[in-house]
């Protein structure tokens, strides 16, 4: 294992960050900020619990998870789409480094990026929402899960993009709608029953549900069916980034 | 001795149909210098691509010391260093930043004194803290060598390193590429310039339409396909070569007062003093005598035409 290769990839990623700090760590937080005063308090205060939850309360992991999701996909997009565009990908794909390396070097660090982002945003839910996690450990494992399988998707996004607005096209007409579709604001049960059908098949029901679940012990599905979803999910996207580099697909010729 | 680098059969299409490199045979000895000549579109860095592993071969294989470059990537990648022919650097990297990277990525722990001696050698180090973007471009191509040898590499691809860079920064490059040959690294250029294969390369491969058309010594290139010229500068001007010369190959210059014979001066029998006997008979009057040696221009010149 090339482990220093790995290391110099993750550290130029998250120097990366921290160049452009504000736009990487601030502007996700102020975002949430404006959500809770939003739904928080103006929605919030008409719908008063779900489930039993206080409403500003029940909306804190959906947020997390639209934060967490929107920015895995952009941070590891990104990451792999800059060095294709301005040609400094050469290096990596004539360096003696293999794609599992490569995708724990930039996805590690998207990852990582996330989750501090989760952390910050945790964090700043607290000022606003007596917080209450019944299962850390699992919420923890929901995060750290969520952060990796959105970063491989993004990276897969990176690798397919071939101009700045196919990166941005999957974000925002896929995953966006699937986001705010995906019971961040609500239950699904409160929707028509052909909707709750339809939310089956939107992979974010399976994450936001797990995730609250490990905070309020309340989910639209079953814990152990969210979290076999998210592996799923991961495993289909590693399989797509290795065939991704075993045939070249946009990166050699 | 076993040569550092063997192609064998390779050739490239491309997914639109191209033909890029059509059944290229090239073993590359440990230590030299091979110049790759040839028009734009030839297929240089296609087949400098290939050997560092940034295009997939179509047909044959490659072969790094021995290990083959597609099953033993990691041992035959960590051989190689790369200049590319464009300037693609991270424009808000510093250039020690940089370097760094370069080095990890290929494996090798971090060695600030290597480094910094590497910046030295390339009259970088002043520099190390800037960042690319406010570098001139001869200092971005330096520090794109930098990159190239920041992890000790036993093989050095150039790609066209003197590209648009101006005389000065060309002859530092030459010296550059001559003091990494006398540590007994192995370097592979791409160039337009016949001058900078003549000046620095031991061996010159000319590729065309994406066949290797020849590769030789660069003096055994000159001996089996340069042509000697002899000019005779006549005192006054003739309509038409004297029938008593017609036998010989002369060409006459269109303001009739040159006469060119071309020959080839490695045979075993050049005639030129039978042809000056013939001329002194046919009553021409020679003002001067000039003879000139074909460069390596004219030979790759004729080489690329004749296959054209």
């Amino acid at each position: 294992m090339n482990t220093h290769a790995v290391k110099v990839i993750y550290k130029y990623e998250m120097l990366r960050a921290w160049d452009t700090i504000l736009q990487s760590f601030a502007t996700p937080v102020i975002i949430t900020v404006l959500y809770f005063v939003v739904f928080g308090s103006a929605i919030g205060a008409r719908i008063e619990t779900v489930e039993g939850v206080p409403y500003g309360a029940f909306i804190v992991p959906g947020l997390m998870m639209l934060a967490l999701l929107t920015q895995s996909i952009a941070n590891a997009s990104f990451g792999i789409y800059f060095p294709r565009f301005t040609g400094t990908i050469y290096e990596v794909l004539s360096a003696p480094i293999s794609f599992v390396e490569i995708l724990i070097g930039y996805v590690g660090a998207a990852a990582t990026k996330s989750l501090i982002i989760g952390a910050i945003i945790l964090a700043t839910a607290g000022f606003f929402v007596e917080l209450n996690i019944t299962h850390p450990f699992w919420m923890l494992s929901f995060l750290v899960l969520t952060c990796i399988s959105f970063s491989l998707l993004g990276f897969i996004i990176g690798l397919w993009a071939d101009n700045f607005e196919k990166l941005q096209l999957i974000p925002m007409l896929v995953i966006t709608p699937l986001v705010f579709l995906g019971g961040s604001f609500y239950t699904i049960d409160m929707l028509p029953p052909v909707w709750q059908t339809v939310s089956l098949f939107n992979p974010v029901v399976y994450l936001v549900s797990g995730f609250r679940w490990s905070f309020y012990e309340v989910s639209d599905v079953s814990i152990e069916l969210s979290l076999f979803m998210v592996l799923l999910f991961s495993a289909a996207c590693i399989v797509t980034i290795w065939w991704m580099f075993k045939t070249g697909y946009r990166l050699k010729e | 001795m076993n040569p550092i680098i063997s192609i064998s059969n390779l050739s490239k299409v491309y997914a639109n149909g191209y033909r890029a490199l059509s059944d290229i045979n090239l073993d590359i000895q440990s230590g030299e210098i091979l110049a790759l000549l040839g028009p734009n579109g030839a297929g240089k860095t296609t087949l400098i691509s290939i050997i560092c592993g940034i295009v997939n071969p179509s047909e044959g294989s490659v072969t790094v010391d021995s290990h083959d470059i597609i099953n033993n990537y990691r041992i035959t990648r960590s051989m190689i260093g790369l200049v590319p022919q464009e300037l693609t650097l991270g424009m808000f990297d510093t250039v020690w930043n940089t370097v760094c990277f370069s080095r990890g990525l290929f494996g090798k722990k971090p060695n600030p004194i290597y480094l910094e001696q590497l910046l030295k050698n390339l009259s970088l180090l002043e520099k190390k803290e800037n960042e690319i973007m406010t570098l001139s471009g001869g200092m971005k191509r330096r520090v794109l060598i930098a990159k190239a040898l920041s992890h000790e590499p036993s093989i050095l691809f150039l790609d066209e390193p003197t590209a648009g860079v101006d005389v000065e920064l060309r002859k530092d490059m030459w010296n550059l590429v001559e003091r990494m040959r006398e540590t007994g690294v192995t370097i592979i250029l791409t160039t337009h310039y016949i001058e900078e294969a003549e000046a620095i390369a031991d061996r010159v491969g000319v590729i065309n339409k994406g066949e290797l058309i020849i590769v030789d010594d660069k003096q055994a290139l000159k001996h089996k396909l340069g042509k000697r010229k002899m000019m005779f500068v006549l005192e006054k001007a003739i309509e038409t070569i004297p029938a008593s010369l017609a036998s010989w190959s002369l060409e006459l210059s269109p303001e009739g007062k040159q006469l060119t014979h071309t020959y080839d001066m490695y045979s075993t029998h050049t005639g030129i003093a039978e042809l000056l006997r013939a001329v002194d008979s046919a009553g021409l009057l020679l003002k001067d005598i000039n003879t000139s040696q074909s460069s390596l221009e004219d030979i790759f010149i004729n080489l690329v035409h004749e296959q054209s």
